[in-house]
């Protein structure tokens, strides 16, 4: 079933709450680019893909997603719980020993909804293609989506990848940078800047499609249905979604100092003041 | 000494080309990928059979690590090739997390190991890459040594589910075993049994472990001969089976001392039934621009070498008493 627009802000808000709490509770990991990507997640298995969250591997006729940036793993398994691939109350062990909920997503502990480790960045779009590379060879119409950190694309092998995809026509790919403009160290345009990232991408000849508002969710949804729409045209995807780190808990808004910070209880009572509990807090 | 002849010389990427295409034949989910060095790899004839299931990636290695591994995903039974120093050395974090510690089932390649590479020099001449495969969780190491051997293992691994790092080389060297034989990972191969000393050998050090046997016998010493072909996972029972019997041991492989085969089995011998041992191997060095056989004379890694390690050990045995 798909979620509308109201329901899909509604999941978000309780994403955002789950995000903060998770990272409290262990008091690591990442909350900044998750806040920042609920938005985009949570449009996107509610929404935008066509997944069966009683997990297969191999994931035959279905949409597929693949987290390259995996240090914003508190995003990805909350909307990995709500959407039915494990038990809401296992988020309670995220970060924890002898928990399925690693730091960083992989499938050593076998998490449903996982299909590859990441942690160590810039690996995720190759896999991404031998998946979507897999898929044509199966005759599998689906689509592969991926999603980076925009500080993950000065690894060098995202360009090796960037480069493969146009040449190959991998067309059934649609890769998302997380477009924040943070990295630990500070700014992109201090620590490495990213130069023109929409001419960069079209230069490698991808289809490049910008969206500045990548914390609206009318506005996510819409982009990833048009670039639906621009798949199985000859051209990978990408688009290129503004976002705001910690975006909406007000105190870790547009900085890099959240990146990777732990809220203690008195900023988790304030964060947790602004985002409405919609479906239940794990 | 039991005796081993050859009629033909051949290399054993050769053997990994006709391999493959033997794979490729009998699952249709074999696929494979190459970066740059299709006539290096042998990989002409698969590319011409299978030309759908062939990916060219460029010379971007680690973007072939990482889209094998998302092929495995789907099912799929990925081949890499290229040299040994770009399988391993220039991808080893996209092989640690996107191959093994995901546990995808790729099938890593490598041609032009070691010294043989010749006349490249050492940039290309990698001697660490056993050490680096074998110590990452879960993943099978192999090193073939000669060209049926390495046909062998080629469909072998394609059968085998989970990561594996096969290991062979550029020069043509002798075919002495068996056309129809059955790889079977993890299992030594007695090539010859004896009573005196235990040579271990892999790779192409395999055929100067038995010239070395047949000189070795010739002087009164009756050497066991096993070729390690999996250094990982380690056949224990066969190692510790022989160094009972003889109660020392020479190691032999184109690699680095530090890492390699003779360092796993100093590691079972020293925490089960330690023994005298020494190294047929390179000394912690770099290798350089030359012929193969010269570089192996001048390594040390020939018959001679052999040997000369042989009597070494033997008389530490009997030093031991």
């Amino acid at each position: 079933m798909k979620q509308d627009i109201a329901q899909l802000e509604q999941t978000a808000s309780q994403v955002r709450r789950d995000i903060v709490r998770m990272v409290h509770a262990c008091q690591s990991g990442h909350p900044g680019g998750s806040l920042g990507c609920a938005d985009f997640l949570v449009a996107l298995y509610f929404n935008a893909m066509n997944h069966n969250p009683a997990f297969s591997m191999e994931g035959k006729g279905e949409d597929l997603f693949f987290l390259s940036n995996g240090h914003i793993s508190p995003v990805f398994y909350s909307v990995l719980a709500h959407a039915g691939y494990f038990d809401k109350a296992e988020l309670a062990t995220f970060r924890k020993l002898n928990s399925r909920l690693q730091g960083h997503p992989t499938t050593h502990e076998h998490l449903p909804g996982v299909r590859i480790a990441s942690g160590s960045l810039g690996q995720g779009l190759s896999v991404a293609i031998g998946t979507a590379l897999a898929k044509k060879l199966d005759g599998d119409p689906s689509i592969v989506y991926t999603l980076h950190g925009d500080g993950e694309l000065q690894e060098g092998q995202i360009w090796e990848a960037a480069m493969f995809a146009p040449h190959n026509k991998v067309d059934n790919l649609i890769a998302t940078i997380d477009y924040n403009g943070q990295q630990i160290d500070g700014p992109t345009s201090l620590v490495l800047s990213l130069g023109d990232l929409k001419a960069k991408f079209e230069a490698f000849g991808w289809d490049v499609l910008d969206e500045p508002k990548g914390n609206d969710m009318a506005s996510v949804v819409a982009v990833l249905e048009k670039a639906k729409s621009h798949t199985g045209k000859g051209k990978p995807v990408a688009i290129l979604l503004h976002t705001g780190m910690g975006y909406g808990v007000d105190y870790m808004m547009g900085t890099h100092k959240w990146h990777g910070t732990a809220p203690n209880d008195e900023q988790l009572t304030l964060a947790l003041a602004q985002l409405e509990e919609t479906l239940g807090d794990y | 000494m039991k005796k081993y002849t050859f009629t033909e010389k051949k290399d054993t990427r050769s053997g990994f080309g006709d391999g493959l295409l033997e794979a490729g034949k009998r699952n249709p989910e074999v696929v494979a990928l190459c970066a740059d060095l299709i006539g290096s790899l042998k990989m002409n004839d698969f590319i011409k059979a299978f030309p759908e299931r062939f990916f060219q990636i460029g010379i971007a290695e680690a973007n072939m690590i990482g889209i094998a591994a998302g092929l495995s995903i789907s099912g799929k039974i990925p081949f890499t090739g290229t040299f040994a120093n770009f399988s391993t050395g220039r991808v080893y974090d996209q092989i640690r997390q996107s191959v093994a510690y995901s546990d995808k089932n790729v099938k890593i390649c490598a041609s032009h190991a070691g010294l043989t590479l010749g006349e490249d020099g050492a940039t290309h001449q990698i001697l660490e890459d056993i050490g680096l495969m074998k110590m990452l969780p879960g993943m099978t190491v192999i090193n073939t040594c000669d060209y049926n051997q390495t046909k062998a293992a080629t469909i072998a691994i394609a059968e085998h589910h989970g990561p594996v790092y096969l290991r062979f080389g550029r020069p043509v060297v002798p075919i002495f075993t068996d056309a129809d034989q059955k790889f079977e990972i993890g299992k030594a191969w007695m090539v010859n049994e004896g009573a005196d000393v235990s040579i271990f050998a892999t790779g192409h050090l395999v055929w100067e472990a038995i010239l070395a046997g047949e000189k070795l016998a010739d002087e009164g010493i009756d050497a066991e001969i096993i070729n390690i072909h999996t250094i990982k996972p380690l056949d224990a029972e066969a190692v510790l089976k022989s160094v009972a019997k003889t109660g020392c041991v020479v190691t032999a492989e184109e690699h680095n001392r530090l890492g390699g085969l003779g360092d796993s089995i100093a590691q079972l011998l020293a925490t089960n039934t330690p023994a005298p041992q020494e190294y047929v191997a390179v000394n912690d060095s770099f290798g350089e621009s030359g012929t193969p056989a010269q570089l192996m004379t001048k390594y040390g890694l020939d018959a001679e070498h052999i040997i000369a390690a042989v009597k070494k050990v033997i008389s530490r045995k009997k030093q031991n008493g």
